[in-house]
């Protein structure tokens, strides 16, 4: 079972999955990345660095979020691949404090 | 890309020392940054990916797909792989430094620390990373014996090695069979008499070093149940600060206390226990502990023991040191700054780290991608400054040297065999376990 960015990314964008991903599996569009679910190798290294906790093992997922895995296999289809960190997007960090204060 | 011979006048040359997920990710950042770069990487083994054969528990075969990665970075236009070939007395890393303009080392966190306690070097009391390369098939460790007669283990430590210890040794043999397990190590497990596995740690259960995915495995063991007492332990306090990780595998804990036990074998976990001596009779029978978090040796007076007949320590690991490079004794790594080795705060030219040599034994596959990235750019920063090295790499090979390498299509020679032996056992490979039939199964070595 793989490992899936979910729409808590969006806006934020920080990348620190995909500097620690052995594979290569990150897609990434304006918004938010994407793991390739053919590439990944359930290492879950990505889970603990991401600032904000959008992604999770496929398997955990709540069921509102149980689109997110088809929503990665698609757009992982449709985007480049990031091969080393970006910077975040404009206002990452006050989306993530607002996070992380819910 | 390049049309150059290798090696030739105007190109860079990088030697990289270790085989290993580290050593491949500074190849693929080298050969990535669009200069003229030929990189030699050395490996002791005549098989490539280090810890990713053989630390990565067999009955972790998804995680070894990243095998397919390093495969692609070995076909890259400058890359040469030189398997079989140990840096160390001949050639040593100043022979390599005479020919390369830059040499990293990638050679890891080899020697595990002791507890030094009473009674550590009894028969039945054993380092968790020699039973690790014993059963993933170390051609360096094929006659180690493990003492399996007992009922109980215990095992000292709460990280990840921890953890795939006491989970070979909760495993049936039909969960193990197709794995890619060494034979010898199969049939050992198989007739293992352990039945209980205490894994103790110095730390309270917020303060883990297990990855919380790899702890969860223990709920799915067929012939085993995990058993944890919390007691009165508090709620964790969340917010800034909080490492996720460690509250993640809390709660797992949490939740495996309140489930029933129902299996022939159990795993239980410890807490807030720091060894202080093991006991025996010429041979380990019992290990005391005092009680207290954090686990100061005079923190309580209280003390407890464990009758075990078999005992694992994995309490971390360091470098080994090198003779001639700067080594940081505290943290137990190649005193580096950014991955330059330093002596007294000073850089030493030419000569780099990358991996759990540079940083110490943390993070998984990938945090090598990104702590190789950053010794390569120190690298590539350094590269105009330093001077042509005298000799070219050809003077390294023929006579007493480095009389004959395995090159990657000789490795590849070797994998194919591997899983040809493991296909009528359901294996993904039986794993071949000494050097001569490796050599043998290469058919064929580049002879220098």
């Amino acid at each position: 079972m793989p490992y899936v960015v979910t729409d808590l990314c969006t806006g934020c964008r920080y990348t620190e999955c995909v500097s620690v991903c052995p594979v290569e599996c990150f897609h990434i569009d304006d918004a938010m990345t994407y793991i390739d679910p053919q590439n990944c190798i359930d290492c879950g290294g990505c889970v603990p660095v991401c600032p904000v906790g959008a992604i999770q093992a496929a398997h955990k997922l709540p069921p509102d979020k149980i689109e997110w895995i088809e929503i990665n296999r698609r757009r992982a289809g449709e985007t480049p691949v990031v091969a080393s960190r970006l910077p975040p997007l404009p206002g990452a960090d006050e989306r993530k404090n607002a996070i992380l204060l819910r | 890309m390049s049309p150059a011979p290798r090696h030739a006048a105007g190109r860079y040359r990088v030697a990289i020392i270790g085989g290993g997920p580290s050593g491949f990710y500074a190849a693929e950042a080298l050969l990535r940054s669009g200069q003229a770069i030929d990189v030699d990487m050395f490996e002791r083994l005549p098989v490539p990916y280090g810890l990713v054969r053989f630390g990565v528990a067999p009955d972790h075969p998804k995680l070894k797909q990243v095998t397919r990665v390093f495969d692609r970075i070995a076909e890259m236009p400058g890359f040469r792989f030189l398997g079989g070939v140990e840096i160390g007395e001949r050639p040593s890393i100043n022979a390599l430094r005479s020919c390369y303009h830059a040499v990293i080392l990638a050679t890891g966190a080899s020697v595990s620390r002791r507890m030094d306690i009473s009674g550590e070097d009894l028969p039945g009391s054993y380092q968790a990373s020699d039973f690790v390369a014993w059963y993933n098939g170390h051609p360096d460790f094929r006659h180690c014996t493990f003492d399996l007669a007992a009922e109980r283990a215990v095992i000292i430590g709460h990280g990840n090695v921890a953890l795939d210890v006491a989970r070979m040794l909760a495993k049936t043999p039909d969960e193990l069979r197709h794995t890619d397990i060494a034979a010898h190590a199969l049939d050992a497990l198989a007739a293992s008499q352990v039945r209980e596995i205490h894994l103790v740690g110095r730390r309270g259960p917020d303060r883990t070093r297990f990855a919380a995915k790899e702890l969860q495995e223990f709920e799915e063991l067929a012939d085993c149940d995990p058993l944890v007492e919390l007691d009165d332990f508090p709620e964790l306090s969340s917010g800034p600060g909080a490492n996720t990780e460690a509250a993640a595998a809390f709660s797992l804990l949490r939740a495996f206390s309140t489930r029933p036990i129902a299996k022939r074998r159990r795993c239980v976990f410890l807490f807030g226990l720091a060894p202080v001596g093991i006991e025996g009779d010429g041979h380990v029978q019992r290990i005391a502990f005092s009680q207290g978090q954090e686990g100061a040796r005079a923190i309580s007076s209280r003390t407890i023991a464990i009758d075990c007949g078999l005992l694992f320590s994995s309490i971390g690991r360091r470098a080994a040191p090198i003779s001639g490079i700067p080594y940081d004794e505290a943290r137990g790594v190649h005193a580096n700054i950014g991955g330059r080795l330093a002596a007294d705060g000073c850089a030493l030219p030419g000569l780099h780290v990358c991996g759990w040599g540079k940083r110490g034994p943390q993070g998984t596959i990938g945090t090598n991608r990104a702590c190789s990235v950053e010794t390569v750019a120190n690298v590539l920063a350094d590269l105009p400054q330093l001077g042509e090295p005298p000799r070219h790499p050809d003077s390294l090979f023929g006579g007493t040297s480095i009389p004959r390498y395995v090159d990657y299509p000789a490795w590849r020679r070797i994998d194919a065999e591997e899983v040809a032996r493991g296909r009528p056992k359901g294996k993904p490979r039986e794993k071949f376990v000494a050097l001569d039939e490796m050599f043998s199964a290469a058919d064929g070595c580049v002879a220098c």
